[in-house]
């Protein structure tokens, strides 16, 4: 059996288990994701930057590990809390075991704990922050450790995962590599190659993308032009995009002034914009709204949503702690589109005039189901409406 | 959408009796069905011939008809009831195949029935093979690669592309004659000139092999709205070549990463709606290949199927319920989820646990069967298990299967031949032992690699199972050190092991196995060290939201969530996997009770293992709990909720094995006491107890050894019956005629010693054998319904045809049997339920039986009278009388009800089925009329086997019965049949004037009696085999008509009542609601 690791609530309650990834401590948010499958993506899901995240579904790694399926270059979460761990993967794709990833991307992980109490925990109590190491082991030591670590509120988390600089995606197989200009500097401006058959040009404001949205928008024959997310409105329009992919990310929607003010830049220009998740959140500060935390939002491959236009249900992927504030959309210009049918928030909106949308949850899944798969079709509509 | 309201009288067809392959899972979805359309208002018209169904209880459907499951039948149905549309997809195969012959014959046309669920066409488009593969082939969906050849050029140009093996399926042959896997070349060849050789038109279905390729199921939903959603995918262990129903399988997949698995979502949905199921749950199989990730469509069942029941327990998702409510408009944002009552059913449940399915198989009732599990299905029953880890959910479902096992191995059972080759055989060819003999390999340090070579299980099953043969090792280990201790006291088991030895499943059971510790010994030890199940909720949504619906099963973990109550609890322990001799009657009867004592206020708590059943319906009681039933389990549970009082004798055998030792441990047992239940099953006090009473039970006594049993056998005459003690369903019973058969019985039959005795019993010959269920609470007794078996008795009561009322009895013999019914409960001082057997011989009774407890035939008595009598026995139980109640006098019906048992011989070729007292059913159906023939006759029909209303008949019998036949034949020579013979019974008939056609014995030449059955030429067979060893002829023709589906009546009685009955019938029949039988007793009641 491995060695021990601990994990410590905010509210002191213990959990010890056994260590599977790097040694180490770290404290960050605890959540839980209901997903049954797509434990790599999760992983390697930037907006889980800040987060140790809990696998309800007890047995995981029992499919290994492969490049295509990571979500961005590596490891994301701050800590990952299973059940148990598969002594042997097994798939046909699989390159390497979990632990062996876990511990290789230096990320803390924990096995063998009451999983479902943790989970009913928070579910009950809150999202609250925890510490978890393999190296200490002694609660009271690690509950003040915790209690010492700064506050994650208003804190900006998307300048840790976005990306340095500008790059062209080039497909599944990537090594994001920033386009270098004659003079051997980083040119943002000048070095995006112009992919032969590519009908659209997307820009994509990276506030901790998933590489399946590049998949998808890449797909459906657009080129592709990922920004970092301090790029404001000014220069991405000087990339003259057809659309703009406002993308997921980690944390507090807040706090990201810069990003609402640049969003604002991209909605004068009547540019199509396409919001997901974090990217949605930005709409609406940018559009005037709010929004507030949920108790312990919304992780998983499940969440039915409606569009309220169609009257169909969507199963879609979700991971968010903040939800948008209905009221405050009050004289934004923002249709609420989508709701959620378990707790009725607010799942999606448009814009009522311009051609700028944005959904709350995953159309690009991975994991998850592809049913809202539909709406990259509404953005190169968009696009294509505006030619 | 709201529903419609354009329809107001719904039809509903059932899957008629259990058979192999369609079990309880259909009365399961259909209760459920009925309850959803009548809470929506809906009037609901039902027909099934199972009487053992909570679905034809009178209060589940407005109009019930317990008639045939034949168009015809139903079409007289339609024409009654004039129902606006027939939902045809909660009946299994049975009800789909109805509604598409209803509506390909136009009788739905006619009378403007709509088919709601799924349409003519989705039914012709999923069910025909060559349209299945062209419309999946439409929407890019590959299915296994195959060609219809005609010659064998045809068929190596095929083999060329695809490989071998391949599969061979001639056209049109029966049974699959013809057909098989060839490995090779030259076996391919001569495969396939014999196939083509074998169809009558000459064609064979050449088949891509998917045999070791990884199988799934998605379990999938469709609304009216399009909206579709997965409930629950499911991977088996077992890979392609076994099927499905026979595999051991788990929920959800563990094998596919995410996309692989959207994979597969995405191609259900697109199959269901290309379909086009328009409303409902349809099950999806796949086949994938481990070595390149190959997808290949198997099959689509456009209605809910058995994997439909597993997948609702395995997630609470009840997919019946929401499928009938979808049939009438609904869509599934507008239904709750009713466990967590706030969020819809437009969603996709997720788990936190693992769920294992293992069927349960029962080929030690078929000697001379092939256990090889095969693309046909096998099984009688399943148990499932659900754990926080595949390792913990296996153990627990090893435990449940109630075949002496207490988990994966190390449960001190061994296996017969551990040789390398007989391991390596039984490894590649699947059994139901295969289990077993893994664990065997990977103790003996098999590499994963090595059996995944051998097995094409999964590498990563076998390193679960590696895990616990891993665990096991480390428990030896501390149990050898422990008693190799030389200390004073022996130190204590490693509890840190143990702790995490019940994480992954392993039971008392096995740990007092390795450590050499009484079970109760292992409870206290760790029970001392904490270590304690847990109860965890089965919630849809892994926790995400509250639960409502407290639905349990046990782990080792921190948190417990059972909740308590401060009204009166009863639990009720049910009857476990269905398997011969034990089925869905047993689980009838624990429903019953859950719903009279919940009416009456109390919490009702639950315990089985079975997923096809109503008991495990979150609805049914107030808390479920899936867990296995043994002692351990129970007590865990029993300590979890303290119940006032436990039922143990609805579930059959299942609980009532455990009395002894939940009554040691101190749990609250009710009804009729152990000690009076064990009076009733002990042969020595048994045979006092009669003594006491003044009752006669034929002569017997007990032996031990092969020289007591002759001696036995000499002083109380030839034939005799013969059983080990405490036998159930009639395990080895025989019945002897001689002294060779006797000598042999006890060398290969039975192993008997002082500890397991041997019971020789006198058989009554030619006598008239009766069944009485009755109730008692200890004061006033009353007899709910006595039976009259139209076999002679030494034929099981759970395979015999029987009448209610008796057809032949007098009232003198009826009052007789009325005072002794009486005596017996009076005696055993039954509180509940009892059921006696009974024999008549030459004007004499004789107690065969008494068992204090529910009866297989209870659910069928209770049709009958009309009063349900498991009801009564459970508020009797908690201290109700029979008078407040209002039962308190025997009801006896003015018409006929017949129960007919059906036999699964079809699935075991080569066995001969022929009755005797081993029980070989798995199921029963009920004819009810007006008159005896016709409820026997309707009752034969509904046990699929249509009596001839001409044509020609068969007979042979023995010499006893000589003298007898001559009036049965002269009956069907009025009728205008056409009657042949051999010689012996040809014989006599001419003798006495019957005009018959003479025909060779098998062994005369030809052409001779086989080749006309073979020809078709013969519509009915009448065969009594002599008691003495069947002859082979007979064998032959039994085993020939079983194959070609002709009727085969293999007793006297059974000859009279069948002649009867065509009589009856030629004149014409009707069907009647069992709703109006039971005005009719109402009526006749006041009168």
């Amino acid at each position: 059996m491995s060695s021990n690791a601990v994990l410590v609530l905010e509210d002191g309650t213990v959990f010890r288990g056994h260590s599977f990834g790097a040694r180490g401590e770290r404290v960050a948010e605890v959540c839980f994701n209901t997903s049954m499958t797509g434990y790599q993506e999760i992983i390697t899901d930037p907006s889980y930057h800040g987060q140790m995240v809990t696998m309800t579904y007890p047995m995981i790694g029992n499919y290994g590990v492969n490049t295509p399926d990571r979500e961005s270059l590596r490891p994301r979460v701050g800590g990952f809390i299973v059940k148990e761990v598969a002594p042997l993967h097994s798939n046909h794709r699989a390159e390497m075991s979990l632990p062996d990833y876990l511990v290789e991307a230096g990320v803390v992980a924990i096995q063998g704990i009451d999983t479902r109490e943790l989970t009913r925990r928070l579910r009950v109590d809150g999202a609250m922050m925890g510490i978890l190491s393999s190296e200490d082991d002694d609660a009271d030591s690690l509950l003040a450790k915790l209690h010492a670590a700064p506050a994650y509120v208003g804190v900006d988390m998307v300048r840790h995962v976005t990306t340095e600089q500008p790059y062209a995606w080039t497909g599944d197989d990537h090594r994001p590599q920033a386009p270098v200009g004659d003079d051997g500097q980083l040119s943002l401006f000048e070095g995006v190659p112009a992919e032969g058959q590519a009908r659209y040009h997307v820009v994509c404001l990276d506030c901790g993308l998933k590489f399946n949205s590049l998949r998808e928008l890449a797909a459906r024959d657009c080129r592709v032009t990922v920004v970092p997310a301090s790029t404001s409105a000014e220069q991405i329009l000087a990339l003259r995009p057809d659309g703009v992919y406002l993308s997921n990310g980690p944390g507090d929607p807040e706090p990201l002034t810069y990003i609402h003010e640049t969003v604002r830049g991209l909605m004068a220009a009547e540019l199509p914009l396409f919001g997901i998740c974090l990217g949605h959140q930005m709409l609406t500060f940018a559009a005037g709204g709010r929004t507030f935390k949920l108790k312990f939002g919304h992780r998983g491959g499940n969440q039915p949503v409606m569009d309220n236009e169609t009257g169909k249900v969507e199963i879609t992927s979700q991971n968010h702690g903040f939800a948008v504030d209905p009221d405050s959309l009050a004289g934004s210009g923002m249709v609420i589109t989508h709701l959620n049918l378990n707790d009725g928030t607010v799942e999606g909106m448009r814009h009522e005039r311009l051609p700028v949308f944005s959904v709350q949850y995953h159309p690009e899944a991975s994991p998850g189901p592809h049913d809202a798969n539909y709406l990259f079709g509404r953005f190169i509509d968009a696009m294509a409406a505006r030619r | 959408m709201p529903k419609r309201t354009d329809i107001q009288k719904i039809l509903i067809i059932g899957s008629g009796p259990i058979v192999i392959g369609q079990a309880c899972e259909f009365d399961y979805s259909g209760t459920q069905a009925c309850k959803a359309l009548k809470e929506e208002g809906y009037t609901v018209i039902l027909a099934n011939s199972n009487p053992a169904t909570i679905m034809t209880d009178p209060e589940f459907a407005d109009r019930t008809y317990i008639e045939p499951l034949t168009p015809e039948y139903i079409e007289r149905i339609i024409k009654i009831e004039r129902p606006d549309a027939l939902l045809p997809t909660l009946g299994g195969q049975t009800g789909l195949n109805l509604a598409y012959e209803l509506a390909r014959r136009g009788v739905l046309d006619e009378y403007r029935v709509e088919l709601i669920g799924a349409s003519y066409e989705a039914i012709e488009t999923a069910e025909d093979r060559d349209l299945f593969k062209a419309a999946m082939a439409e929407i890019g969906i590959d299915s296994a690669r195959s060609d219809m050849v005609s010659t064998v050029a045809e068929g190596l140009a095929f083999v060329e592309q695809s490989g071998l093996p391949a599969i061979l399926r001639p056209s049109f042959t029966l049974g699959g004659t013809g057909g098989g896997i060839a490995w090779n070349l030259d076996e391919f060849k001569s495969m396939l000139e014999f196939g083509l050789q074998c169809s009558p038109v000459g064609t064979v279905l050449v088949e891509e092999s998917l045999l070791g390729w990884k199988e799934y199921e998605l379990e999938v939903m469709r609304d009216l709205n399009d909206n579709v959603v997965i409930i629950c995918s499911i991977e088996n262990f077992d890979p392609m070549g076994v099927h499905t129903g026979d595999s051991i399988t788990v929920a959800p997949a563990q094998t596919l990463t995410d996309r692989e698995y959207q994979h597969l979502r995405d191609a259900s949905i697109a199959c269901i709606r290309r379909i086009g199921v328009d409303t409902g749950g349809s099950n999806i199989q796949f086949a994938v290949n481990p070595a390149d990730g190959r997808v290949v469509i198997i099959e689509m069942n456009p209605r809910v199927s058995r994997s439909s029941a597993l997948a609702s327990k395995a997630t609470g998702f009840p997919i019946a319920k929401i499928a009938a409510k979808l049939a009438v408009g609904y869509t599934l944002d507008e239904i709750p989820n009713d466990i967590t009552r706030e969020t819809p059913a437009s969603f996709e449940p997720t788990i936190d646990y693992v769920v294992t399915k293992i069927p349960r198989w029962a080929f030690e009732k078929f000697p001379g069967s092939d256990p090889t599990l095969t693309t046909m299905m096998k099984s009688v029953g399943e148990a499932m298990s659900i754990g926080r880890t595949f390792k913990e959910s296996l153990q627990k479902g090893l435990r449940s299967l109630e075949i002496d096992r207490f988990g994966f191995g190390a449960d001190g059972r061994t296996l017969p031949d551990t040789s390398s080759t007989e391991i390596r055989r039984r490894l590649r060819v699947p059994t139901p032992e295969r289990m077993f003999y893994l664990h065997h390999a990977l103790s003996e340090g098999w590499s994963i690699e090595e059996i995944n070579e051998i097995t094409k299980i999964d590498p990563w099953f076998l390193a679960q199972l590696k895990q616990l043969v891993d665990m096991e090792a480390e428990l030896r280990a501390d149990a050898k050190k422990r008693s190799q201790s030389n200390a004073a006291e022996l130190p204590q088991p490693d509890m840190a092991l143990w702790r995490r030895a019940k994480e992954n499943g392993f039971s008392d059971f096995q740990l007092g196995k390795i450590y050499g510790l009484r079970q109760s010994k292992v409870r206290a030890l760790r029970q001392a060290a904490g270590i304690n199940a847990v109860f965890k909720m089965v919630d849809t949504c892994a926790a995400e939201f509250e639960a409502h619906t407290p639905y349990y099963y046990s782990t080792y973990e921190r948190e417990c969530e059972a909740r308590g109550s401060d009204k009166p609890k009863i639990m009720i322990l049910g009857g476990g996997p269905n398997r011969i001799g034990q089925g869905i009657e047993f689980d009838y009867c624990c429903v019953h009770a859950a719903m009279a004592l919940r009416e009456d206020g109390y919490l009702t708590i639950m315990v089985n293992s079975n997923p096809e059943t109503v008991s495990t319906d979150y609805d049914t009681s107030d808390h479920l709990y899936f867990e296995p039933l043994t002692r351990e389990d129970v007590l865990s549970i029993v300590e979890a909720e303290k119940p006032q009082g436990v039922i143990v004798q609805f579930g059959g055998q299942t609980p009532l094995k455990l009395v002894k030792q939940l009554e040691r441990a101190g749990v609250p047992i009710i009804g009729t006491s152990p000690d009076q239940i064990d009076r009733a099953e002990d042969r020595k006090r048994f045979k006092e107890l009669l003594e006491d009473l003044g009752l006669r039970q034929p002569e017997n006594d007990t032996v031990t050894n092969e020289e007591q049993a002759i001696a036995t056998a000499e002083r109380i005459g030839y034939p005799v019956v013969v059983r080990p003690s405490y036998v159930l369903g009639g395990r080895a019973m025989e019945i002897v005629y001689n002294h060779e058969q006797l000598e042999r019985y006890m060398r290969f039959a039975v192993e008997a010693s002082p500890e397991h005795p041997v019971l020789i019993d006198k058989f009554l010959e030619d006598a008239i054998e009766i069944d009485v269920d009755a109730g008692s609470d200890g004061e006033r007794v009353v007899v709910g319904g006595i039976m009259e078996h139209i076999e002679e008795a030494g034929i099981h009561s759970g395979d015999s045809t029987c009448s209610l009322p008796p057809y032949t009895l007098v009232h003198s013999q009826v009052d007789e049997i009325r005072r002794q019914t009486h005596l017996l409960a009076k005696g055993l001082n039954v509180i509940g339920l009892l059921n006696i057997q009974f024999a008549i011989q030459h004007g004499r009774l004789y107690v065969l039986e008494v068992n204090p407890r529910a009866s297989r035939t209870v659910p069928f008595v209770s049709k009958a009278i009309g009063r349900p009598l498991a009801k009564i026995a459970a508020r009797v139980m908690v201290g109700q009388t029979l008078e407040q109640q209002g039962f308190t006098h025997e009801i006896w019906p003015e018409y006929v009800s017949v129960k007919e048992p059906v036999f699964p011989f079809r699935r075991f070729p080569g066995v001969d089925p022929v009755l005797g007292p081993e029980m070989r059913s798995t199921g029963e159906v009920m004819g009810i009329a007006q008159t005896f023939g016709v409820a026997f006759y309707k009752a034969y029909e509904a046990s699929g086997q249509r009596l001839p209303l001409k044509g020609t008949v068969f007979i042979s019998v023995k010499n006893e019965d000589k003298r007898s036949i001559c009036l049965v034949a002269r009956q069907f020579e009025h009728l205008g049949f056409t009657i042949v013979a051999t010689d012996g019974t040809g014989a006599i008939l001419k003798r006495n004037g019957i005009a018959i056609e003479e025909l060779l014995k098998v062994s005369e030449g030809r052409p001779n009696v086989l080749d006309m059955i073979k020809n078709g030429k013969i519509d009915l067979i009448i065969d009594t085999p002599s008691g003495d060893a069947a002859k082979a002829d007979h064998h032959l023709i039994r085993k020939e008509a079983t194959m070609r589906d002709i009727p085969t009546i293999t007793t006297l009685a059974g000859a009279m009542a069948a002649v009867q009955g065509i009589a009856s019938v030629q004149a014409g029949v009707e069907a009647r609601a069992l709703q109006d039988y039971h005005s009719q007793l109402k009526r006749s009641r006041s009168r």
